[in-house]
């Protein structure tokens, strides 16, 4: 089931979470909702579950309006940041309580309960430790609990409120694996809220980055990666290097550089930043092309991918280059080598524009 | 890290001491009078007939203060804890309000309400209602004092929990009730038996309050600490002591309760902070 | 309606809690309060002054808050050794005292007050070795204190306990790896945090014993301008129909409590945040 958020604006007293918001999830799609905190990500998460009341827009489920629906009526899962597990009932008794409290004429027997919860159970592999508390499990474990809890009432839309968040990594790259596994199995319409960018482009099909309460892009996880809308997504999802200058006549001057620019034509300047990532710098000894001499002053060999610290007039540069190519170049700390932008990004102001070098 | 032998015996000497004489001496003395006489005159102190209308009296003024209290704690803890609104920091003064106020004034404000020359005295009197200097007065004084025992045990507790169980729950399909029933009142059951035991002893042992309002009429208006007062003052010290024992006996009882939830509930949360 | 006072929220029964918390509240405690301020002020201020200002009711001010602070007292200095015996000692017993502290608050006053009467008249336990050397006890404003002591003990021990458990015992091993000997450890690192639920301790015992009638009625000997407490001269007022002379006290009194109820608020707000500061 497509849901379809038309408007939404959420006043909190002075603050408001959310301005204006308009997103649609496909049906089957698993998308994440990304910020910073304070985003309204999880605002809008809460929203669309029906825990929360947008001061003006409307929610559509399956094309029909679900704004006034209550929450018990819309039919989704719900996943707790901190899970919410019952903690004096048991596993098994968690994941029952959806069948269990249903009307009497929609309860299922006591039989098919315990068969829908073993079968939940097994789905996220824990059907050995149904007679435990939750206090007796370890983090992944709950947060597994917590999924199978909300799968039971066979939600048609599943919702996650930052479902690793509270995971160590290695528990968490995991989880998210298997999420997204879980995801291709039952395919259901799925949207979760993370702040982690790495999480939202390896498991989401679709990310929503957002920030102070407004969506800044929407996209498939390359399509955000490499042609962030604005300069707040490219700074979002990864690490960046920032070039101040201004662009007029058809050109964009970036301190060193001065690149193309034929998006502004008009001769009256204006300021203007260039925003390269790390692994887009090309590094050598010899000056080639539009670039800068810039001092190595920091090196980090450990890892597949080596990481350099260059120091220029204008500042700090990060620049991360592959194993073979470090074995090739040698460069020694103190050395001055020559810094040349493959691909840089312009952003006028705040205005939304990209430039190609 | 800790203090020397000397030190450490000293402390625990002057602690002992201490409660010795404030606590345990008084409380020895209670049993010892009861029984100066020997267990013949004891139970007789106790079967007699003002004894144990002082008894039923007693019982009944509990038995109405603490259910509605316990109803009141959970309203109030519900709406305190569960949902945000103005005032909420006056209500929860308001709510402890009883414990600052002395006993005999609890006693007062309803002679000055309900009594002969009170507000509502003509009224009543034309109605032929009487509530001061009779049973009414007393359960009223009964409940005032007892006001806030269940609602500050509560209240603190349901905070502290949050709502997010209770809207899982929610998202699940679950209805108020089902809510309140299965998610809520098992996570607080603890601290609501400790306002309980609490606020049972408060209502059977109550004095000032209920003192101002009972007129002290043998055999209809005396609870069981009015009527331990009444022997005293006689000098009948022996039946006073026996009398007194009986809720003596229900104090410690009440202690070994509490501190048998105190374990009980420290062990569940434990559970709750590990889960 | 409902909009007005809450945002929105998914759990029902906001209306009928507060509903029934709001009557509930108003018919036990806030109308007859009400009730009791309403009268005071029907007597108007120049009668309540000429009463409060008698010699007999100023005595018995002096008494109740006199002999309130002094129990403050003696409970603030013992029961800051029976919490921290209890908390950082270990002794056979243990647990049983520590149940029995609560004593005061299941006991009925009444059978508080003449249990410590008997122990300690002239004739009783106590009493009498207490009298050969020149201390009597009860009939005298002694035996007042010595109630109120008895009714105010669990407070400062209450309060001080759990804060003494949450102390970090690294903070004291670094006074020590300071150079700092035991004594100036306890005078300068662990007295000034256990300061704010140690004022609160004694600020609720002393408030407990201004009010308090039951357990002093009977040691106190009652004789005007000397061993009567004020609550007992309310009652006796009352027991004579001088109802303008009862709410003058009453009055003096809640405006006390009340005081002293704002004082232990922001007492606890104040420890509250030093708790949340060291997390």
């Amino acid at each position: 089931m497509g849901i379809r958020v038309d408007g939404v604006t959420k006043i909190f007293g002075a603050f408001k979470a959310l301005d204006g918001v308009d997103l649609h999830v496909p049906a089957g799609e698993l998308v994440a909702l990304l910020g910073p905190s304070g985003s309204g990500k999880t605002s809008l998460l809460r929203i669309i579950a029906g825990l929360e009341r947008p001061d003006h827009g409307t929610i559509l489920f399956g094309g029909e309006d679900a704004t006034a629906r209550d929450v018990r009526e819309r039919r989704v899962g719900f996943v707790f940041q901190h899970y919410a597990l019952f903690r004096h009932m048991t596993v098994f008794e968690n994941v029952a309580f959806g069948l269990r409290v249903r009307p009497r004429s929609r309860r299922p027997g006591q039989q098919d309960i315990r068969a829908r919860v073993e079968q939940l159970l097994r789905l996220v592999q824990l059907d050995w430790l149904g007679d435990r508390l939750p206090s007796q499990l370890s983090g992944g474990q709950r947060q597994r609990v917590a999924l199978a809890r909300a799968l039971a009432v066979e939600p048609e839309v599943l919702l996650l409120d930052e479902p690793f968040g509270s995971l160590d990594a290695k528990v968490r790259q995991e989880l998210r694996r298997w999420l997204r596994r879980l995801h291709d199995e039952i395919h259901l319409t799925g949207v979760f809220v993370t702040h982690d960018q790495e999480e939202a482009l390896e498991v989401a099909d679709r990310v929503v980055v957002m920030n102070q309460g407004r969506i800044e892009q929407v996209g498939r996880p390359e399509e955000v990666f490499d042609r962030p809308a604005t300069s707040f997504v490219m700074n979002f999802l990864g690490s960046v290097n920032i070039f101040h200058g201004r662009v007029e006549s058809g050109k964009a001057l970036l301190g060193p550089f001065s690149l193309d620019y034929p998006d502004h034509p008009h001769a009256e300047s204006r300021p203007a930043a260039g925003y390269t990532r790390p692994h887009e710098l090309d590094v050598s000894r010899s000056e080639d092309g539009d670039g800068l001499w810039a001092r190595l002053s920091g090196l980090n060999v450990a890892g597949p991918v080596v990481k350099l610290e260059l120091s220029a007039p204008a500042g700090p540069i990060q620049v991360e280059m592959a194993r073979d190519r470090y074995d090739d170049l040698k460069p020694q700390l103190g050395e001055t080598l020559y810094v040349r932008p493959r691909k840089v990004r312009i952003f006028l102001g705040s205005d939304r524009e990209e430039g190609g070098l | 890290m800790t203090e020397s032998p000397l030190v450490r015996l000293f402390v625990i000497l002057a602690a002992l001491v201490f409660l010795g004489l404030f606590l345990i001496v008084p409380l020895v003395a209670v049993f010892t009078q009861a029984f100066e006489k020997g267990l013949a005159a004891y139970l007789a102190a106790i079967r007699e007939p003002d004894a144990w209308s002082a008894i039923r009296l007693t019982l009944l003024a509990a038995a109405v203060a603490v259910p509605l209290n316990v109803a009141f704690g959970l309203a109030a803890s519900w709406a305190v804890a569960k949902f945000e609104f103005r005032g909420k920091g006056l209500l929860s003064t308001l709510i402890d309000l009883p414990f600052a106020v002395s006993p005999v004034i609890a006693g007062m404000i309803f002679v000055i309400l309900f009594g002969r020359t009170g507000f509502l005295g003509e009224w009543l009197a034309r109605h032929d209602v009487r509530i001061i200097f009779a049973v009414p007065g007393v359960i009223l004084a009964t409940l005032f004092v007892t006001f806030p025992f269940v609602a500050r045990e509560l209240i603190p507790l349901m905070q502290a929990s949050g709502k997010e169980e209770e809207e899982a729950a929610r998202v699940l399909g679950a209805g108020g009730w089902q809510i309140f029933r299965r998610v809520t009142l098992p996570n607080v059951k603890w601290g609501l038996l400790y306002g309980i035991i609490l606020c049972n002893a408060r209502a059977m042992g109550e004095f000032g309050a209920v003192s101002v309002v009972s007129g002290h009429i043998r055999g209809r208006t005396n609870t069981l600490p009015l009527h331990v007062e009444i022997l005293y003052n006689e000098y009948n010290f022996q039946a006073a002591f026996a009398v007194a024992s009986l809720l003596t006996f229900l104090a410690l009882v009440t202690l070994i309760l509490k501190s048998w939830v105190e374990r009980k509930s420290r062990r569940s949360e434990a559970d709750a902070a590990s889960g | 309606m409902k909009r007005v006072f809450t945002s929105h929220n998914v759990l029902p029964g906001f209306g009928l809690s507060m509903g029934f918390t709001m009557l509930y509240l108003s018919l036990i405690v806030l109308i007859p309060l009400a009730a009791l301020i309403f009268r005071a002020m029907t007597h108007g201020f120049g009668a309540m002054w000429a009463t409060v200002t008698e010699p007999r009711v100023i005595a018995s001010f002096r008494l109740s808050f006199g002999a309130s602070f002094l129990a403050a007292c003696v409970n603030g200095v013992f029961g800051l050794t029976v919490a921290w015996a209890l908390v950082r000692y270990r002794f056979p017993g243990r647990r049983l005292i520590d149940a029995l502290v609560d004593l005061p608050f299941a006991l009925p006053t009444a059978v508080a007050g003449i249990a410590l009467t008997s122990v300690y008249a002239p004739n009783g336990w106590l009493g009498r070795p207490l009298e050969a050397i020149g201390m009597p006890v009860a009939f005298r404003p002694l035996g007042v204190i010595v109630a109120l002591t008895f009714i105010g003990l669990p407070f400062v021990v209450r309060t001080l306990q759990p804060v003494i458990e949450d102390l970090d015992q690294e903070v004291e091993e670094a006074a020590a790896s300071l150079g700092a000997n035991r004594g100036q450890t306890f005078v300068r690192v662990i007295l000034p945090s256990l300061l704010p639920a140690w004022l609160t301790g004694f600020t609720l015992s002393f408030a407990r014993a201004i009010g308090e009638y039951g357990s002093v009625v009977f040691i106190s000997g009652n004789l005007p301008l000397r061993t009567e407490i004020a609550p007992l001269l309310i009652m006796t007022k009352l027991e004579q129909y001088d109802y303008a002379g009862a709410t003058a006290i009453s009055v003096v009194m809640l405006l006390a409590s009340f005081a002293l109820l704002w004082i232990i608020n922001a007492l606890q707000w104040w420890s509250g945040r030093r708790a949340a500061a060291r997390r």
